[in-house]
This record gives C-alpha cells, structure tokens and sequence, in this order.
C-alpha cells in the first residue's frame, strides 16, 4: 500500500513510477436487461494498488465495482461517476487440492474456476443460472443456485475476503462479523471485493444425473417439489405462466445430483472434463416484441410436451444442466432494443396463497414469460440484505416495452411485502422505495454500517440512489 | 433514478403552470415521481399548481424562473441541480402570443420569441450540461407542430418552435452518448388555457394524452414524439404540400 496520501506538491509532474494505470473511459452501462442506461467513467484495474487509487480518485459521485454485468438492473452502473471493471483481476492464487479450497481475485468468473477445478475434482460449491459472473460479484449479490435448499447462498461457502474500503485500505474480512454479513448481499456498496477463498464441493465426474418430472398445475408442482426436493441437491421447475385454467402453473421439474464415477457407463469421455457448448451469438440490433405472447406461447407448449413425464437417472453434462443460455452469448438482445426486466421474488412457507394468487394474475394477465422458474429455498443466510429466506422463490423475465407492466409488477409487489417475503435486489430495476425496509428488515443496520465505515459515500450506484440503500 | 420504464423519480419543470406539464406530473407521480420542482415567475397559481401535487404525494418545491432573464438562468437552476439528482427535466414554459395583434406590435412579437425561444436556449443548455455531468437524466422539450411548417394564422409563434425544435434536435445530438437523453415532443392542437377560445385543429388532443406519450416516450427513450402520433404522418405530407397550395389549406 503507499503510504503518502498526502497532496502532492505543486511541482511539475513527476516521473510515473512503474506503468501507469490504464486510463479510463466514459460509456453508457446497463444491466443485463439492458434498461435505464446511464454513463460512466470505466477503470479497469490490473492490480489492488489501482484498485485503491481508482477508488481514492472517485470524486463526488463516487465508484462502484462492477464484475461481468449479469446483475439484471441497475447495480453495477454508477451515473456520472466511476464503474471499476473487475475483470482486470483475474488471478486465481492458490488451490488447496487436498481440503477443497480456493483463493482467487475476485475478477475471476465461475466459468474459469469450472475448468481450473474440475479436472481436480472440485466444483464451485454455489452456480447461478450462468457460469459468467465473477466472485466479487457472487459475493456482493449473494448468489443462490438450485442447491440452496441443501447449500444456502454463496457467501456460506466463503471463508475470508480482502475488501477495498472508501479509505482506501484492504481489510480481511471474515464470516461472523458485522462487515461480512453487510458485504455479503451488501451490493458493492460497503467496498470493493479483491479477493476470496472459497470452500469447494468434491466431485467425482463433471456430469450430472438428472430427473425429470412433470407437473399438471400449480398445486401439484408444490406437493411434488415439497415432497422430492431433499431427496436431490439440485432442484428447479419451469412453470408456464401462460397456461390457463385448470392447468395454470403446469411445470416441468427438473432434479439433479453430481454423478458418481460408477454411474457413469458407456463411452462418456474423461469423467472430469468439462465441456461447454457454444452457439451462434444472438445479432446486435433485433426488433422489440419478438417474445410476444404466440411466440412464448408456442415454445411453452412445445417444452411442457416435448418433457417426459417421468425420466430418471439422465446424464447431463454440467454446462447444460446448470447453464444452458451460456451456449447462446448475447441472449439478453433477443428482448429488442427496450430490453426486460427480471422479477424475482420469495415468499415464506405458509404463504402458498400469495404464490397462488401471484401466478394466478401473471396467467391471467397473459404476460409472455419465457422462463419462469420456481424453487425452494432452505434456510436464510446471514447477509443483512441476502435475498433467500426459507420459501418459494419464483423468476420470471418479461420484456420492459410490456405496456402498463411497471404498475402491474407494483401490484405484485405489494403481494409479496404483504406476505413478508422480498424481490431479489440483484435482478430489481423497478422496486419502489418505499417497500424496500418491509422486505429487508436489516436495512437499518446496513445504512448504519455503511455511514459509519463509508461517511463520504465513495460507494454509490444507481440502484443505491434509486432505492436510497 | 429512472427505473426500468424510464419513470422518473424526480422532476424538474420549466414552465411550473403549464397544463402539459402538470398534466405529465400528476401521471408520473401515480408511477414514480416523488419529488418535483415548479419553477416559473411567482405567482398564486403556481402555489396552487405545487399544493395540487403535494397532494398526491409528491415532495414539491417552487423556486421562481424567468424565461425572459437569461442572465439568472446558470444560478437559478444550479441551486436546484445542486440539492441533488433531477432525472427528467420538462421545458415547458411559452406563449402563443396574439398573432393579429403581435403583427402590429413588433415589442409583442419579439417577447414571444424571446420567451420560447432565447429562454428556452440558454435554460436547456444550463440544465443538459447538468444532465451530462450526472450521467443520466432526461430533458423534454415541448415544441409544437407548428414548427413544422409556416402557417399564415401563428406564424410568430411558429417560428419560436421552429428554432425551439432545430435547437432542441441539435442539443439531443451533442448530448447523445453523454448519459443524458433529449426527447423532443410535438403535440398538435392541445386544449389548454392557452388556446381557450381558439377555433379547435383537426386531430385535437388533451394535456393527459400528452403526458401519456411522454411517459411512452420515456419508456423508449425516444427522441421525437408526435401526440397525437397521426400527425407524424400528418406532418409527413403537409410537408411537400407546395406553398401556393399550403397557403389555402384551412389550417
């Protein structure tokens, strides 16, 4: 760390020592639904010292970091101030092969800890639906998978982090404490993730033994996930939100476990290799409304029919049981030019009525979902603004340029506060304010915590200002 | 910060009585507006104007603005840019003037232009300069579609639009890529205390209609929107219409 914080000296500039710090620019940022652009300068530091210069040089509208842009909404911009691209730092440092651990920066994406660790062995022990977001950035929004009913959220599987504070020093953090639980699910905003070591899951094969059900409606997906699900790690249903009637919330349930080796049978490669398939990127510049509703609706039908119903025992390679639209970059541009909102949401066990009533007026209202997913979660985890609590969590993508869709998504939301559940802040570009201290009860700590160890407010991105977080 | 729909959460309006602009307002803050600045020369209807939206729930100020002063346009609108983030700002403010009588009265005339013209300048470049260093924010400005084209009837006030609409689309091309986005809106006959007791246009249309094609507008991030959408087309044929033939139209 240099030690001289002190203003420099009105003398001509002095030679830069060592390689200066790539400059930045400035360019409009999005989520990954690509609504509400708003521009920044973009830093990309290759070392934790630019790191903590970028972050010391922030000026009035401060910095947020940001991974590989997959938070649906708002948080990883920064309007008018800087964004610092994580993916500079990208080293992975140490792997203890033997106790299933790993120390990377947290730059590194969890598609490259995949192919690093599998050949060893060992699998990331939490997997969104994509391979391509960072640790920091799986730190910061606390990510869930389809294990979360058996392995709680990311950040349970950290054991320490190096975090860049507004001072513009590096603290360990760890687990138990007050900065741990603010930065875990904190969103960026109690300081810059550099590094983590995270505690990994054996694997005896990189593929997947995979079950496949179907559910006639709504409650008998319930009966059939509350009935199954701890006899499987993983565990995910489709539902299709455009189905009416007596088969609204017809699903496709779809349970995995990693394969052991003796399972494997028949000429099914390296039992370690990790392979991933890769299509055609989606184009630039495609027209809005291309997933209206006889499109979604069309490949609703085919994908509820086209599932068996029943198969169990089904090899699958990890990338497309966990992963399947990594196969297609660019997918996010297939919403056109006003992109789509992601709207996730938990509500507790005991609030099955509120689910019922939640599906129930996204079938009536005929909304185009293309994915929509719905899973349990187990229990809570200790981050102050964690999205999972135990319950029902249900994702549904629609496109933003839906007319009335802002007031029709506040009417859901005011069903899942009255439930005492909450939306997922990684995925939110929308929430109204008002609702955010109803669904996140620890807020008063995190603000108290944020004032405290960031007076100046160095740490700010949009969805901060928007939510006042 | 706007959301996903481009709804905003605060606003600023030029203009602070006019009917558009209050009319987009109270449509924004049954979204998500909470915060609004009235700003326009003092006077007991913008109290009322800034009472009304209390009312609905919005945090409102009133800070005095006057287009015809240029000079205090950088300090005026400083101070509110100042107190925090404005995402949308919405120039509104012009008069239509009196056309028979503004075409005997040059002083007249000139104060037209000067007011919807000149004040609209200087306090669009304050407020997209601001808009550029938050990173983010929209500015709409309300032209007419009298600027279209030169009608016989308000040519005075035609005119100021007109060089309203070229500043406005040049201003929305120096700012893209800035962060900011300048949406310029086109709306036909509005009725409006401002046209009271005129003889209605063809395609006639209300302050609410307005306020709901900017808030499409807003959603799209476009750059010109016509209300009602029609006189696009409209518009689009009027404008190779040859003058002799143009100038005995009914318009």
């Amino acid at each position: 760390m240099p030690a001289d914080a002190a203003p420099a000296p009105p003398a001509p500039a002095p030679p830069a020592p060592g390689p200066a710090a790539a400059p930045g620019r400035t360019a409009p940022v999005t989520g990954w639904g690509r609504t509400a652009p708003t521009t920044a300068l973009l830093l990309r530091p290759r070392t934790y010292d630019e790191a903590a210069t970028a972050v010391r040089a922030c000026g009035a509208r401060g910095g947020i970091a940001r991974g590989l842009g997959r938070a649906y909404g708002d948080a990883a911009q920064n309007a008018g101030g800087t964004v610092l691209d994580m993916t500079g730092l990208d080293r992975i440092h140490a792997i203890d092969a033997d106790g299933g651990t790993v120390l990377c920066d947290a730059g590194v994406s969890l598609h490259r800890l995949m192919e690093v660790l599998l050949p060893l062995g060992w699998f990331v022990p939490v997997t969104p639906g994509t391979r391509q977001v960072t640790v920091g950035g799986a730190v910061a929004a606390d990510i869930h998978g389809k294990n979360h009913h058996v392995s709680g959220s990311f950040a349970r599987h950290v054991l320490s982090l190096d975090l860049l504070t507004a001072d513009g020093e590096i603290r360990t953090v760890v687990p138990g404490t007050p900065l741990f639980d603010a930065t875990a699910g904190g969103m960026g905003l109690t300081g810059v993730i550099l590094t983590a070591t995270v505690r990994l899951l054996p694997v005896e094969t990189s593929w997947m033994s995979v079950d496949t059900e179907r559910a006639r409606d709504l409650d008998d997906l319930l009966a059939r996930l509350t009935a199954g699900d701890r006899h499987h790690r993983y565990s995910v249903a489709w539902i299709d939100l455009l189905a009416r009637g007596a088969s609204t919330g017809r699903a496709v349930l779809t349970r995995g476990d990693h394969a052991p080796l003796e399972a494997l049978r028949g000429p099914l490669g390296r039992p370690l290799e990790f392979r991933t398939r890769r299509l055609p990127a989606a184009p630039a510049h495609l027209p809005d409304g291309l997933l209206g509703r006889t499109a979604v609706g069309l490949f609703n039908e085919l994908w509820y029919r086209r599932a068996p119903r029943s198969r169990t025992g089904e090899p699958q390679r990890i990338s497309s049981f966990f992963h399947p639209l990594d196969g297609v970059p660019h997918w996010n541009r297939i919403y056109g030019r006003s992109g789509f909102v992601q709207y996730q949401f938990v509500v507790g066990y005991g609030q099955e009525e509120a689910l019922r009533r939640i599906v129930d007026r996204v079938s009536a209202r005929r909304c185009a979902s293309f994915l929509a997913v719905l899973k349990r979660f187990g229990e809570g985890d200790p981050g102050w603004l964690s999205f999972p609590m135990p319950g029902w969590t249900l994702a549904l993508d629609i496109p933003a340029g839906l007319p009335g869709l802002g007031a029709f998504l506040d009417t859901l939301d005011e069903e899942v506060a009255g439930a005492a559940g909450r939306v997922y802040l990684a995925k939110d570009a929308r929430l109204r304010p008002e609702l955010l201290a109803a669904m996140y009860p620890r807020l008063p700590e995190f603000r108290a915590l944020r004032r405290e160890l960031d007076p100046a407010g160095v740490f700010v991105s949009d969805l901060a200002r928007r939510l006042g977080l | 910060m706007k959301d996903a729909f481009g709804t905003p959460q605060s606003l600023l309006i030029l203009g602070g009585t006019s009917d558009i602009a209050l009319a987009t307002a109270r449509r924004l803050i049954a979204r998500r507006t909470r915060t609004v600045w009235l700003a326009g020369r003092p006077s007991q209807d913008l109290e009322n104007a800034a009472g009304h939206l209390r009312g609905l729930g919005a945090e409102t100020h009133t800070i005095s603005f006057d287009a015809l002063d240029p000079e205090s346009h950088e300090a005026i609108l400083g101070k509110v840019f100042a107190e925090g983030d404005i995402d949308m700002v919405l120039l509104a403010f012009g008069v239509l003037g009196d056309q028979a009588n503004d075409e005997r009265d040059p002083v007249a005339a000139a104060r037209v232009a000067q007011t919807n013209y000149t004040g609209a300048v200087s306090s669009a470049l304050v407020c997209g300069r601001a808009l550029q260093a938050q990173g983010h924010g929209s500015l709409v400005v309300l032209s007419s579609v009298a600027a279209e084209r030169a009608r016989r009837s308000n040519f005075i006030y035609g005119s100021s639009k007109a060089g309203l609409d070229t500043f406005t689309q040049g201003l929305g091309d120096a700012l893209h890529g800035t962060g900011a986005h300048v949406m310029l809106v086109r709306p036909g006959f509005v009725r409006t205390s401002m046209t009271a007791g005129l003889p209605e246009s063809p395609l006639a249309t209300t302050p609410e209609a307005v306020a709901a094609a900017i808030e499409l507008g807003l959603r799209r991030r476009s750059e010109t929107v016509w209300v009602p959408g029609a006189l696009r087309l409209v518009m689009a044929a009027l404008r190779h219409v040859p003058r002799a033939v143009f100038r005995r139209l009914p318009l």
